[in-house]
């Protein structure tokens, strides 16, 4: 049963070997289409936001409360230092370069939900300098530890959509209500949207998904031509943030 | 050698006390920083770097500048700069000390910063700074020590130093290149993301550096018995003044690519520094006073007749260095944040207590330059009794009439 130890060096090299190409050449294979091999694709997890029915809701904040709430995000009470993992913005705020002046008014004061836009090609992932933000190769959420993270908010000036947030003072006294079942932070660290990566671990839909009262956010597989999130994308108009930086963001807003 | 700087008199004594004061009320400062937590600077979640990243960059020039006596001096085989290499490469010492301080106390969580070299990420900019910045500092230490160890014993450095030496002028050019790729790498950011960035970054840096050098030659004449020597002051002043012109025409490039392409995302940063952005016009007073510091600077350089008289060309130093500290440790930074990714315009400036952590790592920087320094002089004989230095002093404030 024991092995050998030319056995052993065998396995240890081979092993640092394929790390290493897998590092140096990139975790999928070259040429591969992932929406034509269908099931055997890699997940790839994201998000569409329906514009016409959150509209519907003005001044509805479920998704925030409840992501918030779950996530022990504080409430600073103070602009300048708040931490938010999802919110709404001004329409102008979230697309810069699709407002104008003529905009029809229901778009043009549409209050728009952001939150990170879990990018295929993640910024705060390439700046990192201790590899504490990366994206997860099972299903593409941008993950982030907490516990590795120094605090030089490097990720915060490359992320172009303001969805990293850096704890100024210590969060603690800034929860109403902790929930024992997720994690506080210390200060001094970036925390940010999880997709609730702990919440598909149990199966479960990310919690702003799931208490939306219009139905307004759809998440899935994007890589699932089946999925609803495919085919929602394919009959109606999508488009999304800042798209031209190359970050390929997987948050989708339907017009 | 190294005790020599332990050893000296009250008035050396005086400033190093006076220094370890400094030191003293920003450690306080930083203490509270520590114990509260970034909440104690004027950072926010738009603008998130500020003075701290700023100063570090600032000091990153003025630490590359030492190329500018060790090239002439070793390539060129310049002999006018011999006596100043040293001075060169202890003044790149303590300011890549400090680099790396600013940074440290920039970061929310320091005492993880090992985790940097624990988990080496080759595609962040950051990784390769620490990387060029202790390479850097290494090669000035040992550098250093070496030739001026070699002086103290009147024989010429190891040959093995050679390849040092050489390899540190690119070197010198790396650790700004480098720092300069921490912002212009960032699509996310438009006011840095240019690739005339380092140029710049690299070409002001030569203007602050021989100028503080000049400010430290004249400030060092005072203090003690060296002296530079006219063609080296002169070279530096030539120096400096070129590299000034090459910074001013890169600003002004970037100031036409912005303005005539017309693209708003790049020309509303530019309006925050110089005209003001909804209303907010925090710097715009400062740049416009480190323009006209750069037309003043540019005028007494350029022109021989006060660029060789000594006076003239000490304001001049003091133009640009005070200049180009307020394009790189004052606006540089906060615009690239200004307005933020939402199109807002978010005050910053630094506190009080920001300030003060700022002043205990310059003051770590002087106490290191203080000692490194003290170690040249007395190596080569050139301090001064406090006397005599009271005496010169009083000569200076004698009233001309």
């Amino acid at each position: 049963m024991g092995i050998d130890r030319r056995k052993f060096l065998t396995i240890a090299g081979l092993t640092t070997l394929t790390t290493l190409g897998k590092t140096v050449l990139g975790s999928s294979p070259a040429g591969h289409d992932p929406i034509e091999t269908g099931s055997q694709a890699v997940k790839r997890l994201a998000m569409a936001i329906d514009m016409q029915k959150c509209r519907q809701n003005e001044g509805c904040v479920e998704c925030t409360k409840i992501c918030h709430k779950i996530h022990n995000v504080p409430d600073i009470g103070n602009s300048k230092e708040e931490i938010k993992w999802i919110w709404k913005e001004n329409f102008e705020a979230a697309f810069p370069n699709q407002h104008h002046d003529l905009l029809e008014d229901e778009i043009k004061n549409n209050q728009v939900v952001v939150l990170c836009n879990h990018c295929d090609d993640p910024p705060c992932v390439k700046v990192c300098p201790t590899q504490s933000t990366w994206k997860r190769e099972s299903d593409g959420i941008v993950m982030m530890d907490m516990h590795r993270c120094i605090g030089c908010r490097y990720c915060v000036a490359g992320c172009p959509y303001g969805s990293r947030n850096f704890n100024f003072r210590d969060p603690r006294p800034f929860i109403k209500e902790t929930n024992p079942e997720y994690p506080t932070r210390t200060k001094g660290v970036v925390e940010k949207c999880n997709f609730c990566a702990e919440r598909l671990a149990d199966g479960l839909l990310p919690a702003c998904v799931d208490i939306c009262p219009e139905k307004a956010l759809i998440f899935g597989n994007i890589n699932d031509p089946k999925s609803e999130i495919r085919q929602i994308l394919k009959s109606r108009h999508s488009i999304r943030r800042k798209p031209i930086l190359g970050t390929n963001p997987q948050i989708y807003y339907l017009v | 050698m190294l005790e020599k700087a332990i050893t000296g008199d009250k008035r050396y004594w005086g400033w190093i006390a006076f220094v370890l004061m400094l030191i003293g009320t920003g450690a306080i400062a930083y203490l509270r920083q520590l114990d509260q937590g970034l909440t104690v600077t004027g950072l926010s979640r738009d603008v998130s770097w500020g003075f701290y990243i700023a100063q570090f960059t600032f000091l990153v020039g003025v630490a590359a500048s030492a190329v500018m006596v060790v090239l002439p001096y070793y390539l060129h085989n310049f002999k006018a700069f011999s006596k100043l290499t040293i001075l060169g490469e202890f003044l790149a010492v303590p300011s890549v000390i400090m680099c790396m301080l600013f940074i440290v106390v920039d970061m929310g969580q320091p005492f993880r910063v090992q985790n940097v070299m624990l988990y080496p990420s080759l595609n962040s900019p950051m990784f390769w700074d620490m990387m060029s910045l202790s390479g850097y500092l290494f090669l000035n230490v040992v550098i250093g020590y070496m030739v001026l160890s070699s002086e103290k014993k009147g024989i010429a450095p190891p040959k093995w130093i050679k390849p040092f030496i050489i390899i540190s002028i690119p070197w010198a050019i790396s650790i700004h290149t480098v720092t300069a790729f921490l912002y212009s790498g960032l699509a996310a950011r438009p006011f840095w993301m240019t690739a005339v960035l380092a140029p710049r970054f690299l070409a002001s840096a030569f203007a602050a550096g021989p100028a503080l050098l000049i400010l430290i030659i004249f400030l060092m004449r005072k203090l003690t018995r060296f002296d530079a020597g006219k063609e080296a002051i002169q070279k530096l002043a030539v120096i400096a003044t070129y590299a000034m012109c090459i910074n001013v025409f890169l600003v002004l490039m970037e100031v036409f690519t912005t303005f005539y392409s017309g693209m708003p995302e790049h020309m509303h940063h530019f309006e925050f520094l110089y005209v003001g952005l909804h209303g907010n016009n925090t710097l715009v007073p400062w740049m416009w006073l480190s323009s006209a510091l750069a037309v003043v600077a540019l005028v007494l350089l350029l022109t021989p007749k006060f660029r060789k008289k000594e006076v003239i060309l000490g304001f001049a130093c003091i133009a640009v260095f005070v200049s180009i500290w307020i394009d790189k440790g004052l606006g540089m930074i906060v615009a690239g944040f200004t307005p933020s990714q939402m199109g807002e315009v978010v005050d910053y400036w630094p506190t009080l207590n920001e300030f003060m952590v700022s002043i205990m790592v310059w003051g770590i920087g002087l106490l290191i330059m203080s000692l490194l320094y003290k170690i040249i002089f007395t190596v080569r004989g050139e301090t001064k009794p406090a006397l005599e230095a009271k005496e010169d002093k009083k000569e200076l404030t004698v009233p001309s009439n």
